[in-house]
C-alpha cells in the first residue's frame, strides 16, 4: 500500500491503495466514482475513458501511480452548479444516449478533443471527431447522434437529426430524451456493477473449458480452505431444479455429469475478493472423460454423429420447422428464369458494452450486521428491504428470471424478487440467465450479497450468440418478373443448448420468402444441437439470416431477368390483400411499397448512377427490403400487465407512475410508456415516470424480445391510463387512483394452422451506397437511405435511434463480426478479436419514417427494434456485385477473398472472413 | 480470462532520473520492467498472458525526456514521447513524414496519448507501426545501462517476435533520432489492415528517397510483418539508386522485395499472396509519393 495523490475532478484526493492497481479501479472502487464504467480491461472499448492532464486515457489500463500528482477528470465533474456541459446538453438532444454505459467514455473523449481544438483556436469537423473517437465504442447509436452532438457542442448550428412524422398528439409523437437518459449523462447512472453492499462477496464460475466430456468427479476441498472463500458450489448443492431455459429446461445451471460446450458451468466461489475467488477456481479440480464433440450443424443431422443431448428421442435435431403454401413443383413449372444459391451466415456476438453482472441478496439482509447501509436505495427508498432472496441484473426477462432462479432455489416464485437495473445492452442477448442463479445460490449459502461480474472475456464464452447458418434458396420468377416459388433449405446451428433457438430458426423460415407475395413455397429449418457455444435471439431473430439469402436471390433474378432491382420488388412486395408464406392475409398497415417509393427516390435523385469509378474507389448503390413480425405469435399467449397510479401535486398538478416489469436496454422504453400514458391522461410526458422490471412492485410487462413492447407494453400503459383518467373524472378532486391493465394482444395462430400467426408486421427498404476500394478489396459503407413503416412514430427521438443503431449493427454484421469457434473452441476470446463497428464505418444515414398505422396497436403502432438490422447486409452486397460483379455469398465479407475474385474476374465469393471450409452443397428438405 | 492483480505487479516506480531509473533495475536485479505507456505489456497484464513481475519502471517520467528535440545533426524523441506527441509535431512531419504517418495509426487515439515510440521500439514486435516508420529513416536508438549509454541503429536491436537486444528488465531504451530529411529527400508510409477482430496490420510500409532531378540518390524501405523482425535492407533499397523516380523503377525494388522476404499465410489475417498484391499494389505508390515529397523539398 502506497499513497497516491492526484487532483480529481477539482479536489484533491489522498489515498492509500496498492500500487497495482489500475486508474479505474481507484475510480470506481476507492473513490466510487462509478460514472466511468469498465467494458473490456482490454484497452479496446474506450467507455472507461477518462482525461489524465487533459488527454483522453483509457483508465483500465492506465496504472493508478502513473497518474502520481496528476488532474485527472472524470464524468462527474461535467455538470456544474447544475448546468449541463455543452456536450451533455448535446448528448441529450440528439438522442445520442440510448443504454448508457458508454455515454461517459464517448463524452469525455469528445471533451478531450473539444478542449484541444478550443485551445488551438480551431474549429472542429465531422473528420476531426471521427479520429478522436475511432476508439470509443458505442453498440446502441449508430454514431451519427453522437457526431451530430459534438458538432452542435463546439458551437456549430446542427440540430437533432429528425424524419419527417405524423403530427404529435399532446405526448404521442413528440420527440423527446429518454426520461433515464439526464442521469446516464450525468455519471450518476448506476448499472448493476456500480452497486456495493455492506458484506458484500465476490463470485467466479469454474468453466467446463472442454466442448463435451463426461464429469467423473469434481474436487472442491481445496478451494473450500483457502482463505477468504466462503463458499464453493457444485450441482450437489443445487436444493431445486438443476436445468434453466427460456424455452426448454435444457441448461444445467451447475453440470454434474456432462458438459455439452467450453463455458459450461460446474462449480461456483464466493470469495472476500475476485482475486480470491479467482484463485480458487485453480484449486478445484474436475476430471473429464472427453467425447468426440460435434460443431458442425450440417454434421450434426447425421445419424452417426455424437449426441449432444443422448436422451433425447430425435437425436441432435432441436426441430424441423416447415412452411409449405401452394405447390412447390407447379410454382417451379411455372418459373422462366430460377435462382438457386446457397449461402452461409457467421455465429456473432451482441457485444452489448455492459458485461453480464448478477448481485443476489440473500432473504433477511440486513446491511448494518456488516456495519454499512445499503447503497441501492436505487431500488426505492422505501422499499429497499430484503425481506426474500432478491437478484440485481439488468436482464430483459424480470419474471422469468425470477421463477428460474425460485425454481433452482426450491423456493416459491413469490419468494424470490428481481429488481431490474440499467441494462448497458442487450440486443437479446441478456434474456438467457447467465450469473443470476448463481448468484442466488450463493448469496443464500453464504447469508452475504453475492456479486457476478463476468469480465467481457467470459461473457464472451458463456451468453448464447446469434445462429450460423447455411441456406439454400431457389427463387423462380416469370419472364415479366411476377415470383412464382421460393424453396428453401436451412441449417442453424443452435449450439449446447436449446436457449430460443426453436422460435429464432421458426422466424428465419417463416420470413424467408421476403416480404413479397409468392405463390407456392416449401421452406425446411432444421435447428441442430452441437457443442459450440449456445445461440439464442438476437435483434433480427432470424430473419437477419434469411433476408441476406432472400434479397441476394431477387437482385440476381432481376439481373437475369433484365428488369430494375427496385422495380422487381415493388413488382411483388406485400400490401394489402397480399398473402404470407404461412397464409396470413394482410389486412392493413403494410407500408412496405411507401418504403420501396422513398428509398428509390432518394437514391436516384440528383446524378444517379448504380455505379461510378473515382481513381481506384468505385462507387455502387445496392439495395435491400425487409419485413419482421411485432409481438410473438405464433399462438403464443402475449400480454403485458401494466399498472399507473395517478396522484395530484400542489405544485405540478396531475402526476403519474407507469409500472410493469418490461426491459430497458436503451432502446427508450421509458420514453414510449410515459407518452403513452400521458397522452391518455392529458398531461405533459414528464408528469409520468416509469418503474420498470421489479417484480415485487411492477406487473408482468413479459420478455423483451420480438420488438413487442411499445406494442404489448405500450398498450397496456395506454389502456391502464385511460382507467385512470376515467376513475379520476368521476371521484372527488385530488384522488389517487391506482389501476392495474391486464393487455393481450390479439390472438395468433401456430405456424401450419394458416391465418393470423402475427399481430403486425414492421416493413422497411434500405439502399447503401458502397465504396470498394479496387486496389485492396477494401469495403466501406458511405450512405445508407432508409425507410421502416412503424405503424406510428411514437417518439421520433428515440426512434431514430432505434433505426440508425440497428443499421449499423448490421453493416457490422455484413463487413466485420464473425464470432470464430475452432473445434468447439472460441478464437474469439477477447474483444480485441471482435469488432463491431467504430465511428469511423458509421455512414451517413438518411431516415424516412413511414406510418401505416396498425388498427391494434397503441395509437397505430408496430415495433421497430429489429427491423433496421434486417435488410442492410443485401443492400450492402448487391452493391458489392454491381460495383464489381463479384457475388458474396458468405458473411462478413472478405476482402482478401474479394481482392483474389476482382483480379480473377470471378463471378464469386464463397470463403468469408473466418471461414476455412467451402459452403457445403445441401440437399432442398435435408435428405443427403 | 482474469483480470485479477495475480497476473500484475507489486511496486510501481515512476523515477526523475535515468540514473534512478538504472538504480531500481539494480535493486530489482532483473526482476523489474521498464514500460513506456504500457500499452502493449498492461493489456497482456490484464489478459493474464504475462507472469507476475516485481516491479514496474515507467520510464514516462524521466526529466527533459518527454520532448522532441532538434539539435544540430539530428531530431531527437525523448523515451517520454508519445505517438500524439509525434503526429502532431511539425517538425516530425516536415523532416520525417513517414513516422509521423506511422505513429498515425498505432491503435487509438487513446492509446497513442499514452503509447510511446520508445515502448513501440523496444516491444520489438514485427510489424509495430511506428517502428517500421523510423526504420526507414534510419532511426537509432540510446540505451542506458548501469555500464554506460550506448547508439545504436534501431534496425540491429531486434532479434525476434517481441525480443530486442535492449535488456528491458535491465536497460532502458532513452532516446531516439534520425537525421532530418534534407532538401531533397522525402518520406512516405502506408498500412494495410481488415475491419475485423485483428489488432495487426496485414501490411505496414515506409520509405525514404533522396533525389536529384528525377534520379533517386539514396533509398530505403522498411516494412512488417515479412518475418520474425521488422523488415529493414539497404541492398534492396538500392537498386533505386541512380535510376530514375518512375513506376518501372519501382516496380524493380517490389519484384526484389518479393524475392528477399517470406511471406507468410497467416490465419485470419491474410494470404501471403494478398501480401504480395498489397506490397505490388502499395510499395509503388509509397515510393512515389516520397519522391513527390523530395521533389517538393527541393
Amino acid at each position: 500500500m502506497s499513497q497516491l495523490k492526484m487532483t480529481v475532478n477539482g479536489a484533491p484526493v489522498d489515498v492509500n491503495v496498492p500500487e497495482s492497481r489500475y486508474l479505474s479501479e481507484v475510480l470506481r472502487e476507492d473513490l466510487r466514482l462509478t460514472g466511468t464504467k469498465i467494458g473490456c480491461n482490454e484497452a479496446e472499448c474506450g467507455i472507461c475513458t477518462v482525461l489524465v492532464n487533459g488527454i483522453p486515457v483509457v483508465s483500465c489500463v492506465y496504472p493508478a501511480f502513473k497518474a502520481q500528482g496528476a488532474t485527472v477528470e472524470t464524468i462527474e465533474n461535467l455538470s456544474q452548479d447544475g448546468s449541463l456541459h455543452a456536450l451533455q446538453q448535446a448528448f441529450l438532444d440528439h438522442g445520442a444516449v440510448q443504454c448508457g454505459i458508454c455515454t461517459p467514455g464517448l463524452i469525455m473523449t469528445a471533451k478531450g478533443l473539444l478542449d484541444r481544438k478550443g485551445a488551438a483556436g480551431e474549429p472542429l469537423s465531422e473528420d476531426d471527431i471521427r479520429v478522436a473517437l475511432k476508439d470509443s465504442y458505442c453498440r446502441c447509436t449508430g454514431y451519427q447522434s453522437v457526431i451530430n452532438a459534438i458538432l452542435q457542442a463546439s458551437g456549430q448550428d446542427v440540430p437533432p437529426y429528425l424524419p419527417e412524422t405524423q403530427e404529435p398528439g399532446l405526448a404521442i409523437g413528440k420527440a423527446q430524451p429518454n426520461p433515464n437518459a439526464l442521469a446516464k449523462i450525468t455519471g450518476e447512472a448506476r448499472f448493476t456493477d456500480d452497486y456495493k453492499f455492506p458484506g458484500m462477496l465476490y463470485a467466479r464460475t469454474k468453466r467446463a473449458g472442454v466442448p463435451h466430456a463426461r464429469v467423473r468427479s469434481i474436487e472442491t476441498a481445496a478451494a473450500r480452505e483457502l482463505e477468504g472463500v466462503h463458499a464453493v458450489l457444485t450441482h450437489a448443492d443445487i436444493p431445486g431444479r438443476n436445468a434453466h431455459g427460456v424455452v426448454s429446461i435444457d441448461w444445467p445451471v451447475l453440470c454434474g455429469v456432462k458438459v455439452r460446450y467450453v463455458g459450461d458451468a460446474v462449480a461456483i466461489v464466493a470469495a472476500d475478493s475476485e482475486e480470491i475467488a479467482a484463485a480458487a477456481l485453480e484449486l478445484i479440480q474436475v476430471d473429464y472423460e472427453e467425447l468426440p464433440a460435434v460443431t458442425d450443424a450440417i454434421e450434426a443431422a447425421k445419424p452417426d454423429s455424437p449426441l449432444v443431448h443422448e436422451e433425447r428421442p430425435d437425436g441432435n435435431l432441436l426441430k424441423h420447422i416447415k412452411v409449405k403454401k401452394g405447390d412447390i413443383d407447379a410454382g417451379f413449372a411455372d418459373a422462366d428464369v430460377v435462382i438457386d444459391q446457397t449461402y452461409r451466415t457467421p455465429t456473432t456476438e451482441h457485444l452489448f458494452l455492459e458485461p453480464e453482472c448478477s448481485i443476489g441478496v440473500p432473504a433477511g439482509y440486513v446491511p448494518t450486521t456488516f456495519g454499512g447501509l445499503c447503497d441501492a436505495l436505487a431500488v426505492r427508498g422505501e422499499t429497499a428491504k430484503h425481506d426474500k432472496t432478491t437478484i440485481y441484473v439488468g436482464s430483459q426477462i424480470p419474471y422469468g428470471d425470477r421463477d428460474q432462479t425460485a425454481a433452482t432455489l426450491g423456493k416459491d416464485p413469490e419468494d424470490v424478487r428481481v429488481v431490474a437495473t440499467l441494462m448497458g445492452g442487450g440486443f437479446g442477448g441478456k434474456e438467457d440467465i447467465v450469473g443470476q442463479i448463481h448468484a442466488a445460490l450463493l448469496a443464500e449459502a453464504t447469508q452475504r450479497p453475492v456479486k457476478m461480474l463476468y469480465s467481457r472475456q467470459e461473457s464472451l464464452l458463456v451468453h448464447p450468440k446469434r445462429h450460423a447458418t447455411i441456406i439454400r434458396i431457389r427463387t423462380g420468377a416469370t419472364r415479366d418478373g411476377k415470383l412464382t416459388g421460393v424453396q428453401a433449405t436451412l441449417y442453424g446451428d443452435g449450439g449446447a443448448y436449446a436457449s430460443l433457438s426453436e422460435k429464432v430458426l421458426t422466424r428465419a423460415t417463416t420470413h424467408a420468402t421476403g416480404p413479397y407475395d409468392v405463390p407456392n413455397v416449401k421452406v425446411d429449418c432444421f435447428a441442430l444441437y452441437t457443442n459450440n457455444v449456445p445461440c439464442g435471439a438476437f435483434r433480427g431473430f432470424g430473419v437477419t439470416q434469411s433476408c441476406f439469402a432472400v434479397e441476394s436471390n431477387m437482385d440476381m433474378l432481376a439481373e437475369k431477368l433484365g428488369l430494375d432491382a427496385v422495380e422487381f420488388r415493388r413488382m411483388n412486395a406485400l400490401d394489402v390483400g397480399s398473402t404470407t408464406s404461412t397464409g396470413q392475409v394482410m389486412r392493413e398497415s403494410v407500408g412496405l411499397n411507401e418504403c420501396i417509393d422513398k428509398v428509390d427516390h432518394d437514391m436516384r435523385s440528383g446524378d444517379f448512377r448504380w455505379t461510378w469509378d473515382e481513381g481506384h474507389r468505385r462507387f455502387a448503390w445496392g439495395v435491400g427490403v425487409g419485413y419482421k413480425n411485432t409481438g410473438l405469435g405464433g399462438g403464443a399467449p402475449d400480454k403485458a400487465t401494466a399498472e399507473v397510479e395517478a396522484w395530484h401535486d400542489p405544485d405540478k398538478g396531475l402526476l403519474a407512475e407507469v409500472r410493469i416489469s418490461s426491459a430497458e436496454m436503451g432502446q427508450g422504453l421509458p420514453a414510449v410508456l410515459a407518452a403513452c400514458a400521458a397522452e391518455e391522461l392529458g398531461i405533459p410526458t414528464e408528469h409520468v415516470s416509469v418503474l420498470l422490471g421489479d417484480t415485487d412492485h411492477c406487473p408482468d410487462g413479459g420478455p423483451t424480445t420480438a420488438s413487442r413492447q411499445s406494442y404489448v407494453s405500450g398498450n397496456a400503459a395506454r389502456l391502464a391510463a385511460k382507467e385512470v383518467a376515467r376513475q379520476l373524472a368521476a371521484a372527488e378532486p385530488g384522488a389517487r387512483v391506482k389501476v392495474q391493465h391486464e393487455y393481450w394482444a390479439p390472438k395468433t395462430k401456430p405456424l401450419g394452422a394458416g391465418g393470423d400467426m402475427h399481430v403486425a408486421f414492421g416493413f422497411c427498404a434500405q439502399a447503401a451506397l458502397c465504396e470498394i476500394d479496387m486496389r485492396s478489396g477494401e469495403v466501406a459503407v458511405r450512405k445508407i437511405v432508409a425507410a421502416h413503416d412503424v405503424g406510428r412514430a411514437l417518439n421520433p427521438l428515440t426512434l431514430e435511434g432505434q433505426i440508425e443503431g440497428g443499421i449499423v449493427m448490421c453493416i457490422g454484421y455484413t463487413l466485420s463480426e464473425h464470432y470464430i469457434q475452432e473445434d468447439g473452441v472460441p478464437w474469439t476470446n477477447v474483444m480485441a478479436r471482435y469488432k463491431a463497428p467504430n465511428i469511423t464505418h458509421a455512414p451517413k444515414i438518411i431516415s424516412h419514417i413511414v406510418e401505416h398505422n396498425t388498427a391494434a396497436g397503441p395509437f397505430g403502432a408496430k415495433g421497430v427494434g429489429e427491423l433496421p438490422s434486417i435488410p442492410t447486409s443485401s443492400a450492402i452486397t448487391n452493391a458489392i456485385y454491381r460495383a464489381t460483379g463479384v457475388r458474396v455469398r458468405s458473411l462478413p465479407v472478405d476482402q482478401d477473398e474479394l481482392l483474389r475474385a476482382i483480379r480473377s474476374e470471378a463471378t464469386e465469393v464463397e470463403l468469408a472472413w473466418g471461414d476455412v471450409k467451402p459452403i457445403p452443397v445441401i440437399n432442398f428438405g435435408g435428405e443427403q | 480470462m482474469t483480470s485479477n492483480s495475480t497476473s500484475r505487479w507489486r511496486s510501481y516506480h515512476k523515477p526523475e532520473t535515468v540514473e534512478e531509473a538504472l538504480e531500481l533495475l539494480r535493486h530489482y536485479d532483473g526482476s523489474a520492467r521498464v514500460i513506456g505507456g504500457g500499452t502493449d505489456i498492461l493489456v497482456e497484464a490484464r489478459r493474464g498472458l504475462r507472469r507476475p513481475i516485481d516491479a514496474i519502471v515507467d520510464a514516462t517520467g524521466l526529466a527533459g525526456l518527454d520532448t522532441i528535440q532538434h539539435d544540430q545533426d539530428y531530431i531527437v524523441i525523448g523515451c517520454g514521447v508519445t505517438h500524439t506527441q509525434i503526429v502532431s509535431d511539425a517538425r516530425i512531419i516536415r523532416y520525417g513524414a513517414c513516422l509521423a504517418e506511422s505513429c498515425g495509426v498505432i491503435g487509438g487515439p487513446q492509446v497513442r496519448n499514452t503509447g510511446t515510440l520508445a515502448g513501440n521500439v523496444a516491444h520489438a514486435l514485427p510489424a509495430g507501426d511506428g517502428t517500421i516508420g523510423l526504420l526507414a529513416l534510419g532511426g537509432e536508438v540510446e540505451i542506458s545501462s548501469t555500464t554506460g549509454t550506448r547508439w545504436m541503429p534501431a534496425k540491429d536491436t531486434f532479434i525476434g517476435p517481441g525480443k530486442s537486444v535492449i535488456d528491458r528488465h535491465r536497460e532502458v531504451l532513452t532516446r531516439l533520432r534520425f537525421k532530418p530529411a534534407g532538401t531533397r529527400e522525402g518520406s512516405a508510409f502506408h498500412r494495410v489492415m481488415r475491419p475485423q477482430g485483428l489488432c495487426l496490420p496485414i501490411i505496414s510500409m515506409a520509405a525514404r528517397l533522396e533525389v536529384d532531378g528525377d534520379i533517386v540518390t539514396a533509398a530505403s524501405i522498411s516494412m512488417g510483418p515479412v518475418g520474425p523482425v521488422p523488415w529493414f535492407a539497404e541492398p534492396v533499397a538500392a537498386v533505386l539508386v541512380g535510376g530514375t523516380t518512375s513506376t518501372e523503377q519501382y516496380e524493380k525494388a517490389v519484384e526484389l522485395v518479393l524475392d528477399s522476404v517470406t511471406l507468410r499465410s497467416s490465419k485470419y489475417r491474410a494470404t501471403s499472396e494478398y501480401r504480395a498484391t498489397m506490397i505490388r499494389t502499395y510499395l509503388p505508390i509509397i515510393l512515389a509519393n516520397a519522391a513527390e515529397r523530395a521533389g517538393a523539398n527541393q
